[in-house]
């Protein structure tokens, strides 16, 4: 029987796309905050003096690195370049591993987002977990590197 | 988290990152127009991806009913749902913002907390990127790199389910937005 099942895939075809227009409504504005919130922080945060900051201790160095990761933002090449930089600058590989995972794992100038699409305590605890993970990573990494002879 | 309500926190919080821009204004104008220029980029950028994203949950809404969410994202779903989980983070390109409505709507239906925290946490592993992070650090690097990251996710998305509880807004009777 056509007719019923073309009603229903209508209907099923027009509740998405009723549901998705909300869904993306929620979003705009979201979205929009968290883009110029973005802008705003890169502006004032010039990446140039970052590697003043880190004070050349490894554990320090991941903290920092960490909590710089965790409060820029933007596109994750712009991470690799820093870390390049930071590196070539006699940063530790531990505070760049920090600083790479929590660019893209710790999300403070995405948290409202977050919070507001998923809930609150979600996206809280999943920030703390990914920062402490990015430190015990970072410090895992090369200290794996090196017990595997592949560091270059 | 309901879709007026999510509407009416996301109108405030709009409304405080202009209120933000204002007092930059009025401190740095040349700044706050370069911010202001800076985020015009970004949102450029995004556009594309907020497309597909859109198309996303479209059809995600469309063909994915709660009983397949609960079947293979859900609390019983197993290995199928971690490597589901997994490879979705790994695969899913773009900036993270659209993701959380998706990950929202996949909640409500069913979605396990833990292969969320999953998800959202492989996202550092950037395949496109791949070779950049190469040339910036050495394949050895970004082999061990990637393959922490992903051992790390299982534990990390178990313990923040823990933490968390199961499906935390759903004795709210919260509901997609």
């Amino acid at each position: 029987m056509p007719q019923p099942n073309r009603v229903d895939l209508r209907s099923r075809l027009a509740a998405s796309a009723r549901k998705t227009l909300s869904m993306a409504a929620s979003l705009l504005p979201i979205l929009i905050g968290v883009v110029l919130l973005t802008g705003l922080l890169l502006e004032l945060l010039p990446a140039k003096g970052m590697a003043e900051w880190f004070a050349r201790s490894d554990v320090l160095d991941a903290f920092i690195g960490v909590l710089a990761g965790g409060v820029a933002s933007g596109h994750p090449l712009t991470s690799y370049a820093l870390g390049g930089e930071l590196l070539d600058r006699g940063v530790s590989l531990i505070a760049v591993t920090a600083f790479l995972i929590s660019w893209v794992a710790v999300g403070s100038v995405q948290l409202p987002a977050e919070m507001l699409m998923l809930g609150r305590r979600f996206p809280l605890y999943r920030n703390l977990l990914c920062f402490g993970l990015a430190i015990l990573i970072a410090v895992l990494t090369p200290t794996a590197m090196y017990l595997l002879h592949l560091m270059p | 988290m309901t879709a007026s309500s999510a509407r009416r926190g996301g109108l405030w919080f709009l409304l405080a990152v202009l209120l933000l821009y204002g007092i930059a204004f009025l401190l740095d104008p040349a700044s706050t127009n370069l911010a202001l220029d800076r985020s015009a980029a970004l949102f450029s950028r995004l556009l594309p991806m907020l497309g597909l994203v859109i198309l996303v949950l479209f059809f995600a809404n469309l063909l994915l009913q709660p009983s397949w969410v609960r079947e293979n994202l859900g609390k019983h779903s197993g290995q199928r749902g971690w490597i589901l989980a997994i490879a979705g983070g790994i695969l899913s390109a773009g900036p993270v913002y659209p993701w959380y409505a998706m990950l929202g709507d996949l909640k409500a239906k069913g979605m396990r907390t833990a292969l969320m925290s999953v998800f959202l946490y492989n996202r550092a592993i950037k395949l496109p990127l791949l070779p950049l992070l190469i040339q910036y650090f050495g394949l050895a690097y970004v082999l061990v790199l990637f393959a922490y990251l992903i051992l790390a996710s299982l534990p990390a998305g178990l313990l923040l389910e823990r933490l968390v509880g199961g499906r935390p807004s759903a004795r709210r009777g919260n509901r997609p937005l």
